[in-house]
C-alpha cells in the first residue's frame, strides 16, 4: 500500500509545512516505511487490551486551584513581531 | 410531533465554562474582563519548555457535574490533542478528551410547557481549553486581527447529547435545566453574555414516521437561549424549503448572529474537520479515587428537581412556581432570603415572578445584579402583609427601591405613604365623605338591595380621595358598610 501523492498534499496543507514538488516522493517513500511499521504493529493480537493513553506507569499529579501566575505581559509581548493595545497582531483572519 | 410533514431532530453540543480560579493547565487567573493577555502565561501561550499541569478543581467540578446527571464517572480518563491551526490557539491544537472523556453516559430531565416530562440523554462531557478571542476591529490596521490570550485555557467541559429533541422548545427546555444544573451545583456562574455557557446545535430533519435520520448541519457558538430559538427555527425551514425544492442539506457548519437574525455558511474547510487527534503525551491518565467520588457525591450541593419539590412542600408553592423560582441558583437563594424575612411565601412568590423579574429582563439583569436587594424586598412585603400599605403603593415603594432610595420603610417615611389603618381616623374620614354626600346616601338606601353593592363603590372612590389613597381599603370597606346598614 503506497501512500499517494494527493496524501502527501493534503498532509502538508494540515501541518501548514510546506514541501516543494521535487522532495514529495522522497517523503512519500519515507512515510511509507513508517506506515510498513505500524502495519506491523497492528497485526498484533490486541483482545482485551486495555487502549493505553501513556507507556509510563505513572497518574496525573494534580494542582490547587491557586492564581500563581502573574502579569508579565510586557516581558512576553517583547518577542512578538506585533502588538497594539495589549493585543498580538496577527493577519487579518475571518471566517 | 410535525411539521410541514417533517420531523425536527435536535442534539445540542455545550461548552461550559467552569468557575475556577484558574486555568485548567497553568496557574493564570481567570477572571472575566481583565486588561488584554494581562492572564495569559508561558504555558497559555505555548512558550517552548512549559508543560501543563492539570487543575483539581477542573476535574472535580466535571465530576460533580456528572454525578448530577447520574452518570458514569470514568476512573480513569486521559487528554488527547485536537490539531488545528488558528491564531487564538497558540499550541496548534486544543487539549481536550475523546476516547477516554470523565464524564460518560447519563439523563436529564426536561419539563415542557404543557407539564410534560422527557428524559435527554447525555452521551457524554468532557474536559477541555477555551481558545482564545480574536477581534477583528481596533486600534489597528484593517490587514490584522488582534488576539487576546486571557481566555486561552479556561476550563471547559463540553457536554455532548443525544439527538433526544424533537423541537425548538425541547432543545431550550434542555439548555436552561443544564444552566440550572451547573449553577445550582456552583460549578459554573450561568453569565451568559460573558460566554461562560454556549450551544452548538446540530438539527437535521426527516419525513415524519421515518427513522433514518437526515444531513445535519451544525450552528455553533450561540450564547442565548432566544438566539438558540431562532436559529433552530431558521434552520428547520431553511432544511425544509431546500429539501422540498429538489435540493439537498449539505453537512456544513453554520452561524447565526442574533443581532441581525441572519444566519450563514461558514466558509466551508474541506479539511476542516481533519483534526488529527492523539494522546497528549504531556498529560499523564487522571484516575479518580472511589474516596473522591464519594466525597463529592456527599458534598453535591441541592440539584433544581429536588429544591423544585421541596419549594413545593416547604413553603407551600404551586409546582409551577416552585419551577420558575428553583431552576436558577442565584433566584432560589433570593426567594429563600426574602422569605426567611418576609414569612410570606406566596407574596414573594409573587413580587419576584412579577415585579422584580419584570424589571430585571427589561434591563438585561441577573438576579445576583438586582438592585433591589433580598432583604429589602423582604422589608416591603412585610409592610404589605401588615397591611401598612396597599398594594399600588408598593408598586412606587419599589420603584423608589429600584433607583436607590433606601429601604421600604425609608421610602414610607420620606414619601408620607403609610396607609391609615387607624380605625378612629378612618370611622372620622367615613362620617365626614357620608355626611358630605346626603344625596348619595338617600340613594343607596332607597335602591333595591342586590344593587347596593355597586354603589359602595361611589363612596370607596371618595374616601380614598379624602384620605390622599392612604387609607386601608379592606378596613374602609367594613366601616361603610357599618355605617350605612345603621342608616337602613
Amino acid at each position: 500500500m503506497g501512500i499517494e501523492r494527493s496524501e502527501i498534499e493534503k498532509l502538508a496543507t494540515l501541518s501548514r509545512i510546506a514541501i516543494d514538488e521535487g522532495t514529495i516522493s522522497d517523503v512519500a517513500r519515507r512515510l511509507d516505511s513508517v506506515l510498513q511499521l505500524v502495519d506491523q504493529l497492528q497485526a498484533a493480537d490486541t483482545t482485551g487490551i486495555d487502549t493505553m493513553a501513556h507507556p509510563m506507569q505513572a497518574i496525573q499529579r494534580l494542582r490547587d486551584d491557586r492564581v500563581s501566575e502573574l502579569n508579565q505581559r510586557d516581558a512576553l509581548q517583547a518577542i512578538a513581531p506585533a502588538v497594539e493595545d495589549g493585543l498580538f497582531l496577527v493577519p487579518k483572519v475571518i471566517e | 410531533m410535525s411539521h410541514r410533514g417533517w420531523e425536527t431532530v435536535i442534539g445540542l453540543e455545550v461548552h461550559v465554562q467552569l468557575a475556577t480560579k484558574t486555568k485548567i493547565f497553568s496557574g493564570a487567573s481567570t477572571a472575566f474582563g481583565a486588561e488584554p493577555n494581562t492572564q495569559a502565561c508561558a504555558i497559555d501561550l505555548a512558550m517552548p519548555g512549559t508543560l501543563p499541569v492539570l487543575n483539581k478543581q477542573a476535574v472535580n467540578y466535571a465530576i460533580m457535574f456528572g454525578l448530577a446527571i447520574d452518570a458514569e464517572i470514568a476512573r480513569e480518563s486521559a487528554f488527547e490533542r485536537k490539531n488545528y491551526f488558528y491564531p487564538d490557539l497558540p499550541k496548534g491544537y486544543q487539549t481536550t478528551q475523546l476516547e477516554k472523556p470523565i464524564v460518560g453516559r447519563g439523563n436529564v430531565e426536561i419539563q415542557l410547557a404543557d407539564g410534560s416530562k422527557k428524559s435527554i440523554r447525555i452521551h457524554h462531557a468532557h474536559l477541555e481549553e477555551d481558545a482564545g478571542k480574536s477581534l477583528h476591529e481596533g486600534n489597528f490596521s484593517s490587514n490584522f486581527s488582534g488576539i487576546d490570550l486571557n481566555r486561552a485555557g479556561t476550563p471547559l467541559i463540553e457536554i455532548v447529547s443525544e439527538p433526544d429533541m424533537r423541537n425548538a422548545e425541547e432543545a431550550v427546555a434542555f439548555a436552561k435545566k443544564l444552566h440550572s444544573i451547573v449553577t445550582s451545583i456552583g460549578i459554573c456562574d450561568g453569565e451568559m453574555s460573558q460566554g461562560s455557557m454556549r450551544f452548538d446545535v446540530n438539527v437535521s430533519v426527516r419525513p415524519h414516521g421515518t427513522t433514518e435520520l437526515g444531513t445535519r448541519t451544525e450552528t455553533k457558538n450561540l450564547n442565548s437561549f432566544k438566539f438558540m430559538e431562532e436559529a433552530i427555527a431558521r434552520e428547520v425551514e431553511r432544511q425544509i424549503d431546500l429539501i422540498e425544492d429538489g435540493g439537498k442539506v449539505i453537512q456544513e457548519t453554520r452561524l447565526y448572529n442574533g443581532d441581525t437574525k441572519v444566519a450563514r455558511s461558514m466558509r466551508s474547510k474541506e479539511e476542516a474537520n481533519d483534526y488529527r487527534y492523539f494522546p497528549c503525551p504531556d498529560l499523564l491518565p487522571v484516575i479518580v479515587s472511589e474516596e473522591t467520588i464519594a466525597e463529592l457525591r456527599r458534598t453535591l450541593p441541592e440539584l433544581p428537581d429536588a429544591r423544585q419539590a421541596r419549594f413545593v412542600a416547604q413553603y407551600e408553592l404551586s409546582d409551577y412556581d416552585a419551577g420558575i423560582l428553583s431552576s436558577d441558583a442565584a433566584t432560589a437563594h433570593y426567594f429563600e432570603t426574602v422569605v426567611s424575612h418576609s414569612n410570606n411565601a406566596k407574596l414573594t412568590a409573587n413580587w419576584i415572578m412579577g415585579e422584580l423579574s419584570a424589571r430585571l429582563n427589561s434591563q438585561d439583569l441577573s438576579v445576583a445584579k438586582s438592585p433591589v436587594s433580598a432583604e429589602q424586598l423582604a422589608g416591603l412585603i412585610a409592610r404589605i402583609s401588615d397591611s401598612s400599605i396597599s398594594g399600588k403603593m408598593a408598586k412606587d415603594v419599589f420603584d423608589g427601591m429600584w433607583a436607590g432610595q433606601g429601604s421600604a420603610d425609608d421610602i414610607i417615611e420620606a414619601r408620607g405613604l403609610k396607609q391609615v389603618s387607624d380605625s378612629g381616623a378612618l370611622e372620622k374620614i367615613v362620617a365626614d365623605v357620608l355626611a358630605a354626600n346626603p344625596a348619595m346616601v338617600e340613594d343607596y338606601i332607597n335602591s333595591d338591595e342586590s344593587k347596593r353593592g355597586k354603589k359602595l363603590g361611589g363612596f370607596m372612590g371618595k374616601i380614598m380621595q379624602a384620605s390622599k389613597g392612604q387609607a386601608n381599603p379592606q378596613q374602609v370597606n367594613q366601616l361603610l358598610l357599618q355605617k350605612l346598614n345603621t342608616l337602613l
